[in-house]
C-alpha cells in the first residue's frame, strides 16, 4: 500500500507515492538521484547520511521518507547548486581548503554536520566541534582537519551570513 | 614575469589538494553504488552458513526460488569454471561451500532479485542441513592443534639460544596482539554488466582490479581478456580490500551472467563484517638475553597467527611479522619463527602493515621488558639497541640498513617534544595523584617499503597527449582516498612542466593497464609514479627529437620550461608544440613500465633484500589513566616522521595522522569479540568501536623530517607513507604501560596486550599494585 508524501527537497517540490518502509535515504538516493548522501553503516552510527531536515541535521538511514512528510530538506547537493567546483558553499569550501577529506565517503555527511554545528554555535571552539561531531566517523583522516575546516567554515558562514536553500526555502 | 612562467601549479613538493576534493564536498564524486543503475538491474545477495565448522548434508533453496521478484539462485554446483578465489591461487578459497562450511558467515548462494530488499529476504529463506564437526574457534585453541594453512616460516641469525644462554640476563614472555575490523566506510560492493557475447565489465570497489578480473574469469570459465575491471575510488579500503572484493565482484558476475542482465551486490554492513577477513591476532612469544647495559645479545621469538580457515594472503603477512620483530634494534643473534594457524573464522586478511604491526608490538615489548627488568627508562634501552651506522646495522634476514635515520628522528624528537622534562614532571604529577596517572613514551618505526613477494614490484602507466595540449593519465594504481591519483598526476605535470590542471587521471581499468599489483605494501605512488614518469619521458622525448628537427636545433637547446618549451631562441607554448608534433605525424601516446630495482630474497636460506628502502618515524604519546576505572585519554602526540622529499606534504601529513589514528583504535578501544561457537559478536559499529573525533589526542603535533630525500632512486626521492605512520601508536600502548607501572614503582612491567581497552588497563593496575605490595 503506498502513501503519498510531499515534501521540499533542496528547494523543489517532490510529491511520490512510497512504500510505508521506504528508507529516507534510499528514496533520496534511488528515486531522485541524489547519491551524494552515503550509506555507511545502515544503522544510525555513522552520519554518513546525515541530511538536513527543517533546517537540522539528521541521519537518514534510519528514517522513513513517510515521516518526512512535509519538511524541508537539504542535501549535499542542495547546497552547490553548481556542482563540481562551481559556487561552494562556504562550509564545503573550508573542506576543500582545509584538506578535510582523503576518500571522501564521510564528506557530506561532515559538512552537512558542520553545518549544523555552526548554526547552533556559531563561532563553535575546538572542543564543541569534537564533541558535537561523536557521531559522523571517518575512517581515514585523524578528524584533525575536518574540525579545522568546520571551525573555518564556521567563521566563513558568520561572515558571510550564509544560508542553505532549505532555510531560504529555495529563493 | 608571471608565476605561471616561474613554476608550474600542482608540480612535485606541493601542497596541492586531492584531485577529487571539489566533488567530494559536493557529493558529485561517484563510488560504484553511485554509478547511474542501468535499466533492468538485479539486486543480490548472499545466504551465509550459520555454523563454523560442518558438513552441509542438504542444501534446500526451494523457497528462496519460489520468493517474490527471485529470478536468479545459484550455488557451488552451478559453477561453470572453478569454485575457487584464493588470491595466491592455493585454491582452498571457494566462493561457494559445497560440501563443508568452515566459518559462521561463509557464502551458502546467491539469490538475484528484482529488489535489493526481495533478494535480502530471500536469502534468509534456505534450508540447510548441516552434520557439525568439531570446530577451532580461536587461537588458542588453534595452537594446541597446530594445523596451518601455510607452512611454518623461519628466520636466523647467529646461534640465538646458545647467545641467550650465555647473557647476563634473560627473561621471557607472551605479548597477544588483536586482530582489527576495516571498517572502511564504504562497504564491500560490485555492480557486473554482460556485454556482447562472453564479455563482462565489473565496476568493483577493489585496490586490485587484476585479481578481480582474474577472479571473475575463472569461476565463470572465461578468458581474461572477456572481463574488464574498473575502479573509480573506494569509500576506504586499509587492505581489506585486496583480496576480499573478488568474492563480491563474482557473485555478481554469476547472476549478471545467468540472467542476462546486470547485478549489483552491496552487502549490509553487518554481514560485511561477518563474511569479510580482518587483521590476524597473534600470540606472540619471545625469550631474550641482553646485557648489563640493555642491550639485547640474543633472542628467540616464536609467532602463532589466526590466518582463518584459508590461507588467502596469510604467508606473507606472516613473513612481514618476521621482518618487523627487530624493528630498528639491532639483534646480533636472532631466532624467529611463525606459524600460520588455521581457525574456523572468516580469512583473515591484509591489513595496514600488513603483519607489520604485530611483530614490532613484540619488538617494543622486549624493549620494555629489559628495561624494567634493569630499572632502566625504556627510551634509554630503545636507544643502545638501535641499528648502528656503518656497524651493527645488518638485520637477521641479511639486509644492511644502509639509509638509517632514526638516531637523528629520535634526537629531534626527544627534544622537540620535551620528552626529558615531561617525564621528570609526570613523575611529579604521579607521586601527588591518587587516582590519576600519566604516562608518557616514545617509540620509533623502521618499515620496509616493497612487496616480499618481488613479481608483485611492477607497475604500468599509459600516458596521452591530445592535441589541444590536455594529457590523460591512466595507471594500474587505485585511488581508495590516499591522493594516489593526485600524487601520480603531479608527476606527469612536473614532467611536461604544465600547470597540473591539464592533466587528468581516469579510473584504473584492466583494458588499460594490464596485468596490475594491488594498490598495497605502500608502494603506490612509487611504483605508479615511476610508470607514469617513464611514459611520460618517452613523449617528451619525441617531442624534443621532433623540435629539434623541425626548427633545425640541437636537441640541448631544447628545455620543458613551465607552460612553454625553449626551443632554440624561442618559446613555444606547449599545446602550439603538441599541435605541430601532431602534424608531422608523431605519436602523443606512451605506455610506461616499471620494475623496483635491488631487491631479492631467498625463502629457502631466509636471507637477502626484501625492501628497497626503509621509512622511518617516531613518537612520543602522553596519557593519563583513571585507576579507579582503567579509563584513559590521550592528551599529547608528537610525531617525527619520514616520507622522504614529499611528493604532497598535504596529502602526506593526512596519511600519517590518520594512519596513527586507525593504529590507536587497534592498540586501544577495538576488541572483536567472538563467541564460542564461531560468531563474531561485535559486528556492527554499535558493539566495535573504532576511534571517533573525541578519541583524538587533545594536543597532536605532526612533523615531517627536513631534507630526507631518499638516497635510493625513488619517484622525486620521495617516500611511501601509506602503513608506516600506524605503528607510531604502538607509542600509546607503551605510554599506557608506563602510566599503568607508576602504580607499582615502575618495578614491575605491565606487559599490556592489544587492544589495551579500559577494562585490560584496570586488570593491569590491580596485577601491577598487587605485585608491589607483594615485595
Ligand atoms: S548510514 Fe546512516 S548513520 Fe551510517
Ligand atoms: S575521508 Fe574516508 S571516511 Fe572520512
Amino acid at each position: 500500500m503506498a502513501i503519498n508524501v510531499s515534501l521540499s527537497v533542496n528547494g523543489q517540490a517532490v510529491s511520490r507515492d512510497v512504500q510505508p518502509n521506504r528508507l529516507l535515504v534510499d528514496f533520496l538516493r534511488e528515486e531522485l538521484g541524489l547519491t551524494g548522501t552515503h550509506v555507511g553503516c545502515d544503522t544510525s552510527q555513522c552520519g554518513a547520511c546525515t541530511i538536513h531536515l527543517d533546517g537540522l541535521p539528521v541521519k537518514s538511514c534510519t528514517m522513513l521518507v513517510v515521516q518526512a512528510d512535509g519538511a524541508r530538506i537539504t542535501t549535499i547537493e542542495g547546497l552547490a547548486p553548481d556542482g563540481d567546483g562551481g559556487d561552494l558553499h562556504p562550509m564545503q569550501e573550508a573542506f576543500r581548503q582545509n584538506h578535510g577529506l582523503q576518500c571522501g565517503f564521510c564528506t557530506p555527511g561532515m559538512v552537512m554536520a558542520g553545518i549544523g554545528i555552526a548554526q547552533r554555535h556559531g563561532l563553535p571552539s575546538n572542543d564543541v566541534i569534537r564533541a558535537e561531531l561523536d557521531g559522523n566517523f571517518c575512517r581515514c583522516t585523524g578528524y584533525h582537519n575536518i574540525v579545522k575546516s568546520i571551525a573555518a567554515g564556521a567563521k566563513a558562514m558568520a561572515m558571510t551570513g550564509a544560508k542553505t536553500v532549505a532555510e531560504t526555502g529555495g529563493e | 614575469m608571471p608565476d605561471d612562467m616561474n613554476q608550474i601549479k600542482g608540480g612535485v613538493h606541493q601542497a596541492v589538494a586531492h584531485d577529487s576534493a571539489a566533488r567530494h564536498v559536493s557529493g558529485s564524486a561517484i563510488y560504484v553504488d553511485d554509478i547511474p543503475e542501468p535499466r533492468d538491474l538485479l539486486h543480490a545477495y548472499m545466504g551465509m552458513s550459520d555454523r563454523a565448522h560442518a558438513r552441509i548434508k542438504k542444501l534446500d533453496l526451494s523457497e528462496v526460488e519460489a520468493a517474490p521478484g527471485v529470478v536468479s539462485v545459484l550455488s557451488a554446483r552451478d559453477i561453470v569454471g572453478e569454485n575457487d578465489i584464493s588470491p595466491a591461487h592455493t585454491k582452498d578459497e571457494p566462493v561457494f561451500a559445497a560440501e563443508v562450511t568452515e566459518f559462521v558467515g561463509q557464502p551458502l548462494f546467491v539469490v538475484g532479485a528484482e529488489t535489493r530488499d526481495q533478494a535480502r529476504r530471500a536469502a534468509r529463506l534456505a534450508k540447510v542441513d548441516y552434520a557439525e564437526l568439531p570446530a577451532i574457534t580461536d587461537l588458542d585453541a588453534a595452537l594446541a592443534k597446530k594445523a596451518t594453512v601455510a607452512p611454518p616460516q623461519e628466520l636466523k641469525r647467529g646461534n640465538a639460544a646458545a647467545a641467550i644462554e650465555a647473557a647476563p640476563h634473560r627473561l621471557s614472555g607472551r605479548i597477544r596482539t588483536g586482530g582489527q575490523e576495516h571498517f572502511y566506510l564504504e562497504g564491500q560492493i560490485a555492480m557486473a554488466l554482460p556485454g556482447e557475447g562472453d564479455e563482462m565489465r565489473v565496476f568493483s570497489s577493489t585496490q586490485h582490479p587484476s585479481e578481480v578480473q582474474q577472479s571473475v574469469a575463472r569461476v565463470l570459465g572465461l578468458a581474461d581478456n572477456m572481463v574488464t575491471v574498473e575502479t573509480r575510488r573506494m569509500g576506504g579500503a586499509f587492505g581489506g580490500k585486496e583480496s576480499q572484493p573478488s568474492l563480491f565482484a563474482t557473485v555478481a558476475a554469476m547472476v549478471a551472467r545467468d540472467a542476462g542482465r546486470p547485478a549489483k551486490i552491496r552487502p549490509d554492513r553487518d554481514d560485511d563484517m561477518i563474511m569479510t577477513g580482518k587483521r590476524h591476532d597473534f600470540i606472540i612469544d619471545y625469550e631474550v638475553g641482553f646485557d648489563n647495559a640493555g642491550r639485547i645479545l640474543g633472542v628467540d621469538y616464536k609467532l602463532a597467527s589466526n590466518c582463518g580457515y584459508s590461507a588467502d594472503l596469510s604467508a606473507a603477512i606472516n613473513g612481514r611479522a618476521l621482518f618487523h620483530l627487530d624493528n630498528c634494534y639491532y639483534l646480533p643473534a636472532a631466532r624467529m619463527k611463525a606459524l600460520p594457524l588455521k581457525t574456523n573464522r572468516p580469512s583473515n586478511t591484509a591489513f595496514r602493515g600488513f603483519g607489520g604491526p604485530q611483530g614490532m608490538a613484540a619488538g617494543e615489548r622486549v624493549i620494555d621488558e629489559i628495561a624494567f627488568a634493569l630499572g632502566l627508562d625504556p627510551l634509554e634501552v630503545r636507544k643502545r639497541n638501535l641499528y648502528g651506522v656503518g656497524e651493527r646495522n645488518e638485520t637477521p634476514y641479511g639486509q644492511i640498513v644502509e639509509d638509517n635515520v632514526i638516531p637523528e628522528i629520535i634526537g629531534e624528537l626527544e627534544k622537540s617534544a620535551d620528552y626529558a622534562a615531561r617525564r621528570r614532571e609526570i613523575a611529579g604529577f604521579n607521586e601527588k595523584s591518587p587516582y590519576l596517572k600519566k604516562g608518557i613514551a616514545l617509540t620509533p618505526v623502521k618499515f620496509g617499503i616493497a612487496f616480499t613477494a618481488r613479481h608483485l614490484n611492477q607497475a604500468g602507466a599509459l600516458v596521452h597527449v591530445y592535441t589541444d595540449g590536455s594529457i590523460h593519465l591512466n595507471h594500474g594504481g587505485t585511488e581508495m582516498g590516499q591522493g594516489l591519483m593526485t600524487k601520480v598526476a603531479q608527476v606527469v605535470a612536473e614532467e611536461f612542466q604544465v600547470d597540473l590542471e591539464h592533466v587528468v587521471v581516469s579510473a584504473a581499468r584492466t583494458d588499460k593497464v594490464p596485468n596490475t599489483s594491488p594498490t598495497a605494501a605502500s608502494s603506490g605512488s612509487d611504483l605508479n609514479g615511476k610508470a607514469a614518469q617513464l611514459a611520460a619521458r618517452q613523449i617528451k622525448d619525441r617531442l624534443t627529437a621532433f623540435a629539434a628537427e623541425h626548427y633545425e636545433v640541437s636537441a640541448d637547446s631544447i628545455e620543458f620550461l613551465p607552460n612553454r618549451v625553449r626551443v632554440g631562441n624561442q618559446e613555444i607554448p606547449f599545446p602550439d608544440l603538441v599541435q605541430q608534433a601532431y602534424m608531422a605525424r608523431i605519436s602523443l601516446s606512451a605506455a610506461g613500465f616499471y620494475k623496483t630495482p635491488k631487491i631479492h630474497f631467498d625463502f629457502e636460506t631466509g636471507q637477502g633484500r626484501p625492501f628497497f628502502y626503509y621509512a622511518y618515524g617516531a613518537a612520543v604519546s602522553e596519557v593519563t589513566i583513571d585507576t579507579l576505572t582503567g579509563e584513559y585519554r590521550v592528551d599529547r602526540v608528537d610525531i617525527l616522521h619520514d616520507v622522504g622529499r614529499s611528493l604532497n606534504p598535504a596529502l602526506d601529513l593526512g596519511q600519517i595522522e590518520g594512519g596513527f589514528i586507525q593504529g590507536m583504535g587497534w592498540v586501544t578501544s577495538e576488541e572483536l569479540v567472538w563467541s564460542d561457537d564461531g560468531r563474531l559478536l561485535t559486528h556492527a559499529p554499535s558493539t566495535y568501536k573504532i576511534p571517533t573525533c573525541g578519541d583524538r589526542p587533545r594536543d597532536f603535533r605532526i612533523n615531517l623530517l627536513e631534507g630526507a630525500a631518499n638516497r635510493e632512486d625513488t619517484i622525486y626521492a620521495s617516500k611511501a607513507v601509506g602503513e608506516p605512520p600506524l605503528m607510531l601508536a604502538l607509542s600509546v600502548l607503551h605510554a599506557l604501560s608506563d602510566a599503568v607501572a607508576s602504580v607499582g614503582r615502575h618495578k614491575t612491567c605491565p606487559r599490556l596486550d592489544l587492544p589495551a581497552t579500559p577494562e585490560v588497563i584496570l586488570a593491569a593496575v590491580a596485577r601491577v599494585r598487587g605485585e608491589a605490595q607483594d615485595d
